[in-house]
C-alpha cells in the first residue's frame, strides 16, 4: 500500500515536471528562434508568393499566438505526430524509431560498465581506506571525472588505429538482431569510453556511502560479534550503501545523454545523439525538439524508477513516504 | 549531490556555517588545495598569454616548411597540418575556454546565487515558486539546455555561455539555500533582526559573508564543468565560430592528423585535463578549507 501510494505520487509530481519541461523546451526552441519556416528555406525564401508563404506558415502553425502554438503542438505530440524533419522531409517519429534503439543500447552498456566498475573500485577502496586500493580508487575517480568523453575517445581511437589498425565502423551500425556479434563489436568501446565519467562519479558516492555504513554502530556490532567477511560486507555494508549507488546513477543519466552526443559523434554511431547535432547544424527545429523532449522524458521517468527502486530497497524510504 | 542523510551528523547547523578564520592557510595546507592553487594558477597565465597574444609563434601562423613536425625546441608540442605551431594554438585556446568559462560561471553564479538567497530569505511564497521552478529545470539535463540554446540563441562566445550556464543555475540555487536556511534561524541573524537591522543589512553583513565558502566551492566545480562542456560543444562544431579556437576546436582538427601526429591531440587534450583537474583539486581543497569538520578530523 505505502509502496502504492510513493508510486502514484511521484506519477503525478512526474506529470507536472513533465509539462512544465515541455514548456521549457516549446519557450527556448519554438519562440526564441523567430521564424523556423523562413530559417529553413534559406535564401529560396524570396522566390515564394505570398499565399504560398501563407500555406506554410499555416502548416507550421507560424502567426498564432504563442500560446495556441503550444496547445495545438502538445496536442500533436501527444497524439503521436512529432512532425515533420525540415531537412530530410520525413516524419520525426520514424527517425526517431531509427536511431532510438542505437542510443538505448549505447546507454545501457554505458550504466552497467559504469556501475559494475564504480560500485566495485568503490567498494573496495572503501572497504580500505588509506591504504593502496584507495589510493587507485581516488586516482580512478579524478582522471574519470577530469577527462572529458572526447578525449578519451580521440586518444583510443587513434591509438587502436595505429597500434591493431582497428577502426571505428563508418559503415550503417549493425542492429543487435541482424548480427548481435557484430552489433556488440560497435558498441562497447564507445560503451567504455561512455561509462569512466559515470563510473567515477558512482566511486566516488559509493566509497562515502560504505565509509559511512562501516563507522555505524551496527556494523561494529556484526564486526565484534565476528561475522564472517563475506557475509559482513554483501549483507550489512554494501546493501545499505546501496541506495546512495542507485541515486547516483540516476543523476549520472543526464551527464550519459549528453556523453552519448560525443561519442556518437567519435564512433560515428547513428543514434539520436547524432542526428541532434546534424539537426541543430541544419536549424532543423522539429527534429531538435522532439529529441530534446525524448530525451528529458527519458531523465523524468528514470528518475522515478531510481525513487521507487530506493523505496523497495530501503523501507526507511518507504515509511516517510518519499 | 542532494543524497538525502539522516544522520544528524550530516544535517548544516547554523555552528557549521559560522565565518572560518585563515582559511586560505587552510587551503594551502590541504594537498590537493595546493595542487589546484598552483595548476589553476598555471593555467590562468598560459590562458592571459593566449588572450593578450604573448604566444611564441602567431597561433594561425602557416608555414608550409613545419608541417606535422614532432616535438622539438622550436616547437615543443610540434606543429599541425599547416606548419601551425600546437604550443600556441593551446596557449589561445586555453585562453577562449576560460573566458567561456569564466562568463558561464559568471552568469550561473550570479542568478543561481540570488535565487538561492532569495528562495532561503524571503518569504514562503518565493521560495516555493523559486524552488518549483529549480525542479522544473533540474528536470531537464543542463547539456540538453545547452544544445537547445545553441540551437536558438547561435554561436558565439556569449551565446555559448549563456547555453552552458543556463543548466547550471538550478545547481547553485540548491547549493546556495540549504545553508542560507540554516543562517536565518541562527542567533546571530535572530539577533539582528531583533536590533532592527534592515534586510539588506542582514544579508550584506551577515548572510553573504558566511555562505562565500560554500559559492567558491561550487565557483571552481563549476569551472571545471564549464571548460568540459564547452570543450564538447566545439568539439561538435557547435561553439564560437572560426577564428576563435578553444580548445574543443583543437581536439576535433587533430582527429584528423592524430594517426600519423599523435602531438596535435596531445596538446589541446592535455591542456583540457589539466586545466579541469586544477579546478576540482581547487575545488575539492576549498571544500575541506571551508569545512570545519574535515579539518579538525
Amino acid at each position: 500500500m505505502n509502496l502504492l501510494q510513493t508510486i502514484a505520487r511521484r506519477v503525478f509530481s512526474i506529470l507536472i515536471t513533465l509539462f512544465g519541461a515541455s514548456v521549457i523546451v516549446f519557450v527556448i526552441l519554438r519562440v526564441l528562434p523567430g521564424n523556423a519556416v523562413t530559417a529553413s528555406l534559406g535564401t529560396s525564401e524570396g522566390l515564394l508568393t505570398k499565399a504560398q508563404v501563407a500555406a506554410l506558415d499555416q502548416y507550421y502553425g507560424v502567426g498564432q499566438p504563442a500560446l495556441q502554438q503550444y496547445f495545438s503542438w502538445l496536442h500533436a505530440v501527444l497524439s503521436g505526430n512529432l512532425g515533420v524533419s525540415l531537412t530530410y522531409r520525413q516524419p520525426v517519429s520514424y527517425m526517431l524509431g531509427n536511431t532510438l534503439p542505437i542510443t538505448l543500447e549505447l546507454s545501457f552498456f554505458a550504466i552497467v560498465l559504469g556501475i559494475v566498475i564504480g560500485a566495485g573500485l568503490g567498494l573496495w577502496s572503501g572497504l580500505h581506506p588509506g591504504r593502496w586500493p584507495d589510493a587507485l580508487g581516488q586516482s580512478v575517480s579524478v582522471l574519470g571525472l577530469s577527462v572529458p568523453a572526447l578525449v578519451i575517445g580521440e586518444v583510443l581511437v587513434t591509438w587502436f588505429s595505429r597500434q591493431f589498425h582497428y577502426f571505428p565502423s563508418s559503415a550503417n551500425s549493425v542492429g543487435f538482431f541482424t548480427d548481435p556479434w557484430v552489433n556488440f563489436q560497435q558498441i562497447i568501446f564507445p560503451a567504455f569510453v561512455l561509462s569512466l565519467g559515470i563510473a567515477a562519479a558512482i566511486l566516488r558516492t559509493t566509497r562515502g556511502a560504505v565509509l559511512e555504513v562501516t563507522n555505524l554502530n551496527f556494523a561494529r556490532t556484526a564486526l565484534g560479534k565476528g561475522v564472517n567477511r563475506r557475509s559482513f560486507v554483501w549483507r550489512h555494508i554494501f546493501l545499505n550503501s546501496l541506495t546512495a549507488v542507485v541515486t547516483m546513477s540516476g543523476i549520472q543519466l543526464g551527464y550519459l545523454l549528453g556523453g552519448t552526443v560525443i561519442v556518437e559523434n567519435i564512433y560515428v554511431l547513428n543514434g539520436m545523439g547524432r542526428l541532434m547535432i546534424t539537426s541543430i547544424l541544419n536549424k532543423d527545429f522539429p527534429v531538435v525538439q522532439s529529441i530534446t523532449l525524448v530525451f528529458a522524458a527519458g531523465f523524468v521517468i528514470v528518475n522515478m524508477l531510481v525513487d521507487v527502486l530506493n523505496a523497495v530497497i530501503d523501507p526507511r524510504i518507504r515509511k516517510r513516504g518519499a | 549531490m542532494t543524497t538525502t542523510s539522516l544522520d544528524p551528523a550530516d544535517q548544516v547547523t547554523p555552528e557549521d556555517v559560522v565565518r572560518h578564520r585563515g582559511w586560505l592557510g587552510a587551503l594551502w595546507r590541504s594537498g590537493s588545495g595546493r595542487a589546484g592553487v598552483i595548476i589553476v594558477t598555471v593555467t590562468v597565465l598560459a590562458g592571459l598569454a593566449g588572450i593578450w597574444n604573448l604566444t611564441p609563434y602567431a597561433p594561425d601562423g602557416q608555414d608550409p616548411s613545419t608541417v606535422l613536425k614532432g616535438i622539438s625546441f622550436a616547437h615543443i608540442m610540434g606543429t599541425d597540418q599547416f606548419g601551425r605551431d600546437v604550443f600556441s594554438g593551446v596557449l589561445q585556446g586555453i585562453g577562449v575556454s576560460l573566458e567561456i568559462a569564466v562568463l558561464t560561471t559568471l552568469i550561473a553564479g550570479v542568478v543561481g546565487t540570488v535565487g538561492g538567497v532569495a528562495a532561503g530569505f524571503l518569504g514562503k511564497w518565493t521560495s516555493a515558486v523559486i524552488m518549483r521552478l529549480t525542479d522544473m529545470m533540474f528536470a531537464i539535463p543542463a547539456v540538453l539546455f545547452s544544445l537547445a540554446i545553441v540551437t536558438a540563441l547561435g554561436q558565439g562566445i556569449v551565446d555559448t555561455s549563456i547555453a552552458i550556464g543556463v543548466g547550471w543555475i538550478p545547481i547553485y540555487v540548491r547549493v546556495v539555500r540549504t545553508p542560507v536556511l540554516a543562517l536565518r534561524e541562527s542567533d546571530f541573524v535572530r539577533a539582528g533582526r531583533v536590533l532592527g537591522f534592515s534586510r539588506l543589512r542582514l544579508l550584506s553583513r551577515h548572510i553573504l559573508p558566511n555562505i562565500a565558502g560554500v559559492i567558491a566551492v561550487q565557483t571552481s566545480l563549476t569551472l571545471a564543468w564549464a571548460i568540459l562542456a564547452e570543450a564538447g560543444l566545439s568539439y561538435l562544431g557547435l561553439g564560437p565560430p572560426p577564428p576563435t579556437l578553444s580548445l574543443g576546436d583543437m581536439v576535433n582538427n587533430a582527429s584528423a592528423t592524430a594517426g600519423v601526429a599523435w602531438w596535435t591531440l596531445a596538446g589541446p587534450s592535455l591542456a583540457i585535463v589539466v586545466a579541469v583537474i586544477g579546478f576540482n583539486f581547487l575545488g575539492d581543497g576549498l571544500r575541506d578549507a571551508a569545512d570545519p569538520r574535515t579539518r579538525t578530523r
